[in-house]
């Protein structure tokens, strides 16, 4: 058989050998930036946000004022986060990575913006007097949060988003005293039964 | 031509010392891009089982396992075999031995970039 070409193929030019060392470095922090995304997400602080917000569900409909419930559920909001932060902290340390490296950067600017424009929209709604639509409104919200910062993180993660994002278009569509109930099942019992799930099988 | 290569070879180290000190004393085991991959992986985690690390390294059952079980033969990770539910669980972990591998093989890339560099 004739060949047209050369019967070896042309010699490639040589990789430098500190690029070489170079990419092998690289390689080694892209599949340790990778590997953490498994433990970016808190569980057992997941669980303990759930057991918060069943008390904050619990307060906030004996509430006789729309104020009174609404400050209920920002005080909820900010133990939520009181105790988020250093839960993801510690559980970034123990895995000796960095919260703000690669997976926990990408994690945060992710879940920020659906919680920003949740803040937006709380202040706008309390304005316009339209509470009733704040259960869903947040479920809803918080649920995206977690579906895109979830996208860097395992399955489980985004799967729990979901289940908020349905409690809360569903939230949307019924009476508004049932609100609390939609967020006890949303912030409390789904936090607490995949908070459990993920501490027990991705390291706390 | 043998001849030649074997000929060249000294003559090759002492024009580039970076390359002989590669030679030298790197780790052949944790070298190789999946077992690197392992260790690093292992780094960062208490734990992976291995439906984790096979998804992770974007590689099959096969190739893994065959990896994993060399490191584990040089006692740079501990496997650990059970059942979660009616599912047989593998999940692994780094051992001392392993860490030390791989902040010596961290410290001869950084060094061989270093001499490359200023040589």
């Amino acid at each position: 058989m004739a060949t047209s070409g050369p019967l070896r193929s042309p010699q490639r030019e040589p990789i430098p050998i500190d690029a070489r060392a170079a990419d092998h470095l690289r390689y080694i922090r892209e599949t340790m930036e990778s590997a953490a995304e498994f433990t970016a997400v808190p569980g057992w602080g997941g669980v303990a946000m759930g057991v918060t917000a069943l008390v904050a569900a619990f307060a906030a409909s004996r509430q006789t004022t729309p104020r009174a419930w609404l400050a209920v559920w920002l005080i909820e909001a900010f133990v939520a986060v009181a105790i988020a932060a250093p839960a993801a902290a510690t559980k970034a340390h123990r895995a000796n990575s960095a919260l703000f490296s690669g997976p926990g950067r990408k994690f945060v600017l992710s879940f920020a913006p659906p919680i920003v424009v949740g803040g937006l929209l709380t202040f706008a709604l309390y304005r316009a007097g339209i509470l009733a639509a704040l259960p869903g409104v947040w479920l809803l919200l918080y649920g995206t949060a977690i579906v895109t910062g979830g996208a860097f993180s395992v399955r489980v993660v985004p799967v729990m988003g979901l289940c908020l994002m349905l409690l809360g278009g569903a939230a949307l569509f019924t009476p508004a005293t049932w609100g609390d109930a939609f967020m006890a099942a949303g912030f409390g019992v789904v936090q607490i039964g995949f908070g459990w799930w993920i501490a027990r099988h991705y390291g706390g | 031509m043998q001849r030649f290569r074997e000929r060249s070879a000294p003559l090759e180290a002492i024009r580039n010392p970076a390359r002989e000190a590669v030679r030298a004393d790197l780790d052949r085991l944790i070298h190789e891009r999946i077992r690197l991959g392992i260790v690093s992986a292992l780094a960062v985690n208490r734990s992976l089982t291995f439906n984790e690390l096979k998804a992770l390294l974007k590689t099959s059952d096969g190739n893994l396992s065959v990896h994993a079980r060399k490191l584990e033969e040089a006692d740079y990770i501990v496997c650990t075999k059970s059942f979660d539910g009616r599912l047989p669980k593998t999940e692994y972990r780094l051992a001392a031995a392993g860490r030390r591998a791989l902040e010596r093989y961290l410290n001869h890339m950084e060094a061989l970039i270093r001499a490359t560099r200023e040589g």
